[in-house]
């Protein structure tokens, strides 16, 4: 009776050190989501209630923040602008990359140089980039102008003309696509050589092979693609503000969500207006989030799925 | 007779199809590539042959990277850089090892549930917590140094914890069970064991942690205010804002600051490539 109850406490003293000795190692992780994320989430929405400017304490003022942001043309403005930006950059990222992805996985020579080639600028980003861009796209001296000249086009004033700041900004993004093109061609080469023998046979042509094997079977790396790209768009940043600073460019045409955001907090430092608006833009978030993962019955097929 | 030319005919089209990839992935790449070549060949430009057709440098100079260095003191901002760099990326393998380390390997009350909480902070944008963090740095009086941009590497990231821990699950559980019973402690079998074994998968989290400090302009642009502790980042648009019209120090300054970015690249390739197409796949 004795050994049996020495032998439990010492059972449940090996359970309490393994559980001790589990939260231990974790607690990197831990204390970083407590203070950093969960705290942080929390005082963050608490801070959007209030006026606040980092030197006084915040003020609870109510929905006043919420209210300003609805009637703040600025407001629409920078949401209106990370829309269209957007709305042009993800789908011509997804057709650029999956077009290069789809050449590359024919049987040519050179692939892992072509592989390297369009990969190489995705290690780079944020100033170093901007500044790039700011001098190749140069109205006068830089070297698109230039060579649109060599065709006899008139290239346009890109960064200086309002109409084709996002456009420039799209282009940026464009030469950056090596990123998901990499994730595409690893997709393409796992499908299954017998379906496109098989459907051969059938009579499919190229066209139709594409839609019915290609696309079904990459539809779930299609859909992490698209995820990433979406939401990288919506906080585009860096390059805005390395280029315009925080006015956002000729006629606010480069005011981004996130810039009009850092502007209020950092260079006003109207920090509960800016929590406001950080608040709006994880609703946002959220939401495209949960519309794209609601839709993705409709159009990722899973091949699992039907031994389930 | 009529087999050949039909032969002939299925050749040609071959030949051309092969012809028509070449020639647009050719294109692509020379595309991609010419804004770098550009760039190069313009920092070894005198100032007034930059606004002209050449491509070759001629006369070749390096006066826009004498002008980088003297201008300004760009040897302290790249070494600041350098530090905050190199101590973050130690942070977040130490971090991430561990915390993966325990997500994978030991057993503990409300593991699954903490596991999951992991994975929805990958869904917070760093908007969002950005203004809290910045009051707990300032009541700490940390503005204007560097431990806003390196202290928080310590604690962790979501991504990466969920990284290695998936590569730590493919690790034979035989080797940790021998491990334990010649009486190796777990801290032991961490440092010995798993990190020895999971270095393509280190090394995949010390790039993508390099290059996003590297680049990184939001937190620099937060937290530094005193020039003598700019960044490479805050050192290009200081420059920007002040010697925009030197193009061929303009190229020069963004030259130096993204070679390291293109020399880890190449030696990491492999890890690189292979390591962010299989994070795309796996679900």
């Amino acid at each position: 009776m004795f050994i049996f109850k020495k032998n439990l406490s010492s059972k449940k003293r090996r359970l309490l050190l393994e559980n001790l000795e589990g939260y231990l190692f974790i607690s990197p992780w831990l204390f970083g989501f407590i203070v950093f994320s969960l705290w942080a989430m929390f005082a963050s929405l608490y801070y959007s209630f209030t006026k606040w400017n980092i030197l006084s304490s915040p003020q609870l003022i109510g929905l006043e923040n919420y209210k300003d942001m609805f009637k703040d043309p600025l407001f629409y403005k920078s949401l209106r602008n990370t829309f269209y930006f957007t709305l042009l950059a993800v789908p011509s990222q997804m057709v650029v990359a999956l077009g290069l992805a789809l050449l590359l996985n024919q049987k040519i020579r050179g692939q892992q140089i072509y592989r390297t080639v369009y990969y190489l600028p995705t290690v780079i980003s944020g100033a170093a980039v901007a500044l790039l861009w700011m001098i190749i796209l140069n109205p006068v001296s830089g070297v698109i102008n230039r060579m649109l000249g060599w065709f006899g086009i008139e290239g346009p004033a890109w960064m200086l003309d309002p109409k084709w700041v996002i456009p420039a900004l799209v282009l940026m993004t464009l030469w950056g696509v090596g990123g998901p093109m990499v994730i595409f061609l690893a997709a393409l080469q796992g499908v299954p050589r017998a379906l496109y023998e098989a459907a051969e046979i059938d009579g499919a042509g190229l066209f139709k092979r594409f839609i019915h094997i290609t696309l079904p079977m990459i539809s779930p790396v299609l859909f992490f693609n698209f995820l990433m790209a979406v939401i990288g768009s919506l906080k585009v940043f860096s390059s805005a503000f390395f280029m315009f600073g925080t006015e956002g460019g000729p006629r606010n045409s480069a005011l981004f969500s996130v810039l009009y955001l850092f502007a209020n907090a950092f260079h006003y430092f109207k920090m509960g207006y800016a929590s406001a608006l950080a608040w709006g833009l994880f609703i946002i978030i959220l939401a495209v989030t949960l519309l794209v993962f609601k839709s993705s019955p409709l159009w990722v097929y899973y091949e699992g799925e039907l031994k389930k | 007779m009529f087999l050949s030319v039909n032969l002939k005919r299925i050749f040609l089209k071959k030949v051309f199809k092969q012809g028509a990839i070449y020639a647009i992935l050719s294109t692509g790449a020379v595309l991609t590539l010419i804004p770098v070549v550009w760039m190069i060949s313009r920092s070894f430009m005198r100032l007034e042959d930059t606004s002209t057709d050449m491509w070759i440098p001629n006369p070749f100079t390096l006066m826009a990277y004498i002008d980088v260095f003297t201008k300004q003191p760009f040897g302290l901002y790249l070494y600041n850089t350098v530090l905050v760099t190199t101590l973050g990326v130690l942070g977040t393998l130490l971090s991430c090892s561990l915390t993966a380390f325990g997500f994978a390997f030991l057993r503990f009350k409300g593991r699954e549930l903490l596991f999951i909480l992991v994975l929805s902070t990958m869904m917070l944008p760093g908007e969002v917590t950005m203004i809290p963090l910045y009051r707990i740095f300032y009541s700490l009086g940390w503005i204007d140094t560097f431990k806003p941009l390196i202290v928080p590497t310590f604690f962790g990231s979501a991504f990466f914890i969920f990284l290695l821990r998936q590569f730590f699950l493919t690790i034979p559980r035989d080797i940790l069970e021998a491990a334990r019973i010649d009486g190796a402690s777990s801290l032991r079998i961490w440092w010995q064991i798993i990190l020895p074994i999971s270095r393509p998968a280190l090394v995949t989290v010390a790039v993508f942690t390099f290059l996003g400090l590297w680049n990184d302009l939001m937190g620099p642009l937060i937290y530094i205010s005193s020039p003598k502790k700019y960044t490479l980042s805050m050192a290009l648009l200081s420059y920007k804002s002040l010697y925009f019209e030197y193009t061929n120090m303009m190229s020069a300054a963004a030259l130096i600051t993204l070679l390291p970015c293109v020399i880890i690249f190449f030696l990491a390739q492999r890890a690189f490539i292979e390591g962010i197409a299989t994070t795309g796949i796996k679900r």
